[in-house]
């Protein structure tokens, strides 16, 4: 790859990315969503998140394992349990990551 | 509240990611100096691109010597769901100066979005302090994303095998941490199990397509129960009327 051809990918790369994310923010005062659009809009933490993360929990190599000896299942059920049970998000996150790593590392020692 | 405590408090919400997304830095930069990219290269896409997925994607390409379209677009398509964000995000950024939504366009990345957007919702972010909170993550991402790039291109690899120490989780943990509050209405179980079900089942779609198109099912079927919730709640309610 010559210098020419890096420079060429990293600013198109930047040109696109930047474009995503900026283009609504540019009209943000001008711009007025619809009613519908923003009732929608309210789901849209709770969809990407739990799309991002899910084949992380259930496929952790690339297949999926639904079995007790899947840490990122264990981990992930205990957060969710602590999440729904308690509210709290340090503790939700300190108890997910604990069970875990002793459900990775501990059973192996 | 001063701006530096309300940028300190963007950083300390970021913090479980930015402990994720380490070893993602490291990685980076050290399969491109693995795949013999100049040094320069790879600092250079993590200060202006920022945008982690979408650089591993494009060094793979590179690899493989895909034409420079190729890459730009797949970066587009990759990067797709933060259009999402910046529309949620509208409202909370339509009163800043244009400067100021430059930068947090810039920055908008799944990190600083899932910290930030929740405090909106608490309250502990609002029109006037929320910005603050929101470059208090951006910046400590970005530091941290640009340091980890330089130690993986000086190393080649930093620890070996980090990658697979599960320090992601940490990020697994944070998002069931920001999600699990949502889930009070039948709307927001239905929006996790289809967004989750379809995220699966559309695992194997190039480029992030399957997170993108799980995404807009899951706001599409949240959008869709609340509204006939709505309608069957009024039904209800007129029978009652009615019946009275």
């Amino acid at each position: 790859m010559t210098l020419w051809q890096g420079t060429i990918i990293i600013l198109g790369m930047f040109a696109v990315t930047f474009g995503v994310r900026f283009v609504l923010f540019a009209r943000a005062d001008k711009v007025v969503m619809p009613t519908f659009i923003e009732k929608a809009l309210k789901f849209v933490p709770v969809a990407v998140l739990t799309a991002i993360i899910t084949p992380m929990i259930l496929m952790p190599t690339q297949q999926i394992d639904i079995s007790l000896s899947n840490p990122w299942l264990l981990g992930a059920l205990a957060a969710f349990v602590v999440g729904i049970w308690r509210q709290q998000q340090l503790l939700t996150i300190l108890v997910g990551v604990l069970v875990f790593f002793v459900a990775k590392y501990g059973f192996s020692l | 509240m001063n701006t530096m405590q309300d940028m300190r408090r963007g950083a300390v919400a970021s913090i479980p990611m930015i402990i994720g997304g380490i070893p993602f830095g490291l990685l980076f930069g050290s399969l491109a100096s693995s795949y013999g990219l100049s040094p320069w290269f790879a600092v250079a896409m993590s200060a202006f691109v920022f945008a982690g997925s979408a650089q591993f994607v494009a060094l793979g390409l590179i690899a493989l010597h895909a034409p420079i379209w190729v890459i730009v677009s797949t970066t587009f398509i990759v990067n797709l769901r933060h259009l999402l964000y910046a529309a949620d995000l509208v409202k909370f950024v339509k009163h800043l100066p244009m400067s100021m939504r430059i930068v947090m366009g810039f920055g908008l990345t799944d990190e600083t979005y899932a910290a930030v957007r929740p405090m909106y919702e608490v309250g502990s972010a609002n029109e006037k302090n929320g910005h603050k909170v929101y470059l208090g993550s951006f910046l400590s991402f970005y530091v941290m994303w640009n340091v980890t790039t330089v130690l993986g291109v000086l190393s080649g690899e930093l620890i070996p095998g980090m990658s697979e120490w599960g320090l992601e989780f940490a990020m697994v943990a944070t998002f069931i941490g920001i999600i699990t509050p949502y889930l009070k209405h039948k709307a927001f179980w239905l929006c996790l199990l289809s967004a989750g079900v379809s995220s699966i089942i559309l695992s194997d779609l190039p480029n992030n397509l399957g997170l993108l198109v799980s995404a807009v099912i899951g706001v599409a079927m949240g959008f869709v129960s609340d509204s006939s919730n709505k309608t069957i709640s009024k039904s209800e309610a007129s029978m009652q009327e009615v019946s009275k």
